[in-house]
């Protein structure tokens, strides 16, 4: 309508716009750049510790390279028999976990997604109810102890089998879904189970790809759970070995702070050796990420839409 | 008609069920999870009002063989560390809130205003990497980078910021400032998805107009993307004012040490050490039920009102 009329306006304000913008501009830089260094800079640091040499990495100063490269803290801490058995315990747990669990929260997930189920508001309300009420640590330890979970593989699998947030992500993404595909199944004579397992759970794979990662990052971060339920070394995780490096190198850290001097790092696993054993728990996770962070980017947003 | 009704409504509610037998045969894993997994512990909370010692004759035996002693276990509590465990805990999520709450809004704010999709995608892939690992690993680069001779320590030598190297965590107060940074540098990138979603919904064609209008970049900052995720805004400051109880839990036993014990200990750490760790069952679990029963206030008025709010609410 007034293209001339507009023309000063918009000059006048692109001499307003440049202050304020160059500060936004500068300050977007600056908080992005840092966002990106603090997060993605101590894995390359503690990347390039585990490829130094370890007697040389105790002189500390190695930021952006290895200054003697060498591969010995991987063939050492690889090498040790405890932290292949607890890779072993990890990869059990993540991988016969991960589709239990799937399997069981969306058997749950859709039940309570029919709306029409007797006593759905119970069923609901029961299980709801647990992600904000719960007996606590030591009760929940009793049970476990008289059920004869302690030191069994199966305290890594059971309670894990079921998350109600999950199902509750399943839950919602089934009830988008169009009730003429179950009708058509039960025309056709097909029952609640066919129409679970031929409709609900091919339709519902992006979601239970959600899940399995859930479940899946949960499984192989879990450290704790074997810390209190567990004693036998043959059930430790790789997270609990990292938690034993770790808790040496506080001792040992706090150690030669209070006596300056004296006998220092005796039993501390070299910096390196340490960084080592980090990385072997993260690489696994950095290579799958590019697959998996779709799937985790639709699932908050789900889960945001929902809680 | 008043008696034949609910006569009539037994017998649908039979052959409904016969007719739903299969969704009762899929729940039957839940049910049983949830009866073991959440609701047997349940019971145990009865512990903490009486002596609770275990032996070998079962789970219900012995809760119910404890000497009842009322609330003893809480006025015990209340008596002694009380004040310094609340202290603690409100310390480390107030400073939490601090930080963890504005960051993931300015990322997603900032992360909206770049114009590369690549270095976008770039910087918001590695923003959410810290979510994906655990504690254990999280606890160790903090440990390290903020080791006397760690990495910070160097920096604030060489840009002569401190004369001499700081123990970070032989310093109480300090680690409600570490748990507080370590608690957002976790949760930000996740946070910020959330956000960064709300941001997507808003209409291009606003911002145009904006645009003819003459408004700023900054302008339509403060004008159009920011109000717009005002409602998201308002319930994750709800749900984390709900939460103020749960601080966390593996990262003050992973990162404190016994020298700061009386600043890293908040109330889940505490009902764990002392109800687990020394074996006082019962008054680890008097803690831990006041802090359940808190939380659960909080939380439920967290959820009113935000359901208010919007509508959204999960019940």
């Amino acid at each position: 309508m007034t293209a001339i009329a507009r023309k000063p306006v918009s000059n006048k304000i692109k001499e307003k716009r440049t202050a304020g913008e160059w500060a936004l501009d500068i300050f977007k830089v600056l908080f992005l750049a840092l966002v990106t260094i603090v997060t993605v800079y101590p894995f390359w640091n503690i990347f390039v510790i585990s490829l130094n040499d370890a007697t040389d990495a105790v002189r500390g100063g190695i930021y952006f390279w290895p200054r003697v490269f060498s591969l010995y803290s991987y063939q050492e801490i690889l090498g040790r028999s405890a932290f292949q058995h607890s890779i072993l315990v990890t990869l059990a747990r993540t991988l016969i976990g991960t589709p239990l669990a799937v399997m069981a929260t969306s058997m749950l997930a859709y039940p309570l997604s029919r709306k029409d189920l007797v006593g759905h508001k119970f069923w609901s309300l029961l299980f709801v109810f647990t992600m904000y009420f719960g007996g606590g640590q030591v009760p929940y330890y009793m049970v476990l102890k008289n059920l004869g979970l302690l030191d069994n593989f199966l305290v890594f699998i059971f309670p894990l089998i079921m998350n109600v947030y999950n199902m509750i992500l399943i839950r919602s993404y089934i009830d988008s879904m169009p009730d003429s595909l179950f009708e058509a199944v039960r025309i056709d004579g097909g029952n609640d189970l066919v129409i679970f397992f031929r409709i609900v759970l091919p339709l519902a794979k992006p979601i239970l790809m959600t899940v399995a990662l859930f479940v899946a990052i949960n499984q192989w971060n879990s450290w704790f759970d074997a810390y209190l339920y567990t004693s036998s070394q043959n059930l430790k995780p790789m997270q609990s070995i990292l938690v034993e490096i770790l808790n040496q190198y506080q001792t040992g850290a706090t150690t030669s702070q209070q006596m300056s001097a004296g006998k220092t790092g005796a039993t501390v696993t070299p910096d390196s050796i340490r960084m080592a054993a980090t990385m072997v728990a993260t690489i696994p996770i950095i290579l799958v990420y590019p697959f998996i962070q779709k799937y985790f980017v639709k699932g908050i947003m789900l889960g945001a839409v929902k809680g | 008609m008043n008696v034949a009704l609910p006569k009539k409504h037994k017998k649908a509610l039979r052959s409904r069920l016969w007719d739903q037998r299969y969704l009762f045969l899929l729940m039957i894993p839940g049910i049983i999870w949830v009866l073991i997994i959440c609701y047997a512990p349940m019971t145990g909370l009865y512990m903490a009002f009486t002596n609770y010692r275990p032996s070998q004759n079962g789970y219900f035996y012995d809760l119910f063989n404890g000497k009842f002693v009322g609330f003893q276990w809480f006025d015990y509590f209340f008596k002694n560390d009380f004040a310094m465990i609340m202290r603690n805990t409100l310390a480390t999520s107030v400073l939490t809130l601090l930080f963890s709450f504005p960051a993931p809004i300015i990322l997603a704010v900032m992360l909206n205003e770049l114009k590369s999709i690549r270095m976008k995608k770039f910087i918001q892939t590695a923003s959410y990497l810290p979510y994906f690992i655990s504690w254990v690993i999280a606890s160790n680069i903090f440990l390290t980078f903020l080791a006397g001779n760690g990495l910070i320590n160097d920096i604030l030598l060489a840009l002569g910021l401190t004369s001499e190297r700081i123990l970070f965590f032989q310093h109480g107060p300090y680690f409600w400032w570490i748990i507080a940074i370590a608690n957002t540098w976790k949760g930000m990138g996740y946070n910020a998805i959330i956000y960064l979603s709300a941001i997507s919904g808003i209409d291009e064609q606003l911002y145009e107009a904006a645009e003819i209008d003459g408004a700023t970049r900054v302008k339509r900052i403060w004008h159009i993307t920011l109000p717009t995720i005002r409602p998201t805004i308002s319930i994750l400051l709800i749900l984390a004012i709900g939460g103020i109880l749960s601080t966390g839990f593996e990262q003050q036993l992973l990162m404190g040490n016994n020298a700061i014990l009386n600043y890293s200990d908040v109330l889940d750490t505490y009902a764990y050490r002392y109800g687990l760790a020394k074996g006082m069952y019962s008054y680890g679990t008097a803690v831990g039920l006041f802090k359940s029963i808190v939380s659960f206030i909080l939380v439920m008025s967290a959820n009113k009102i935000t359901a208010k709010l919007n509508d959204s609410a999960l019940f």
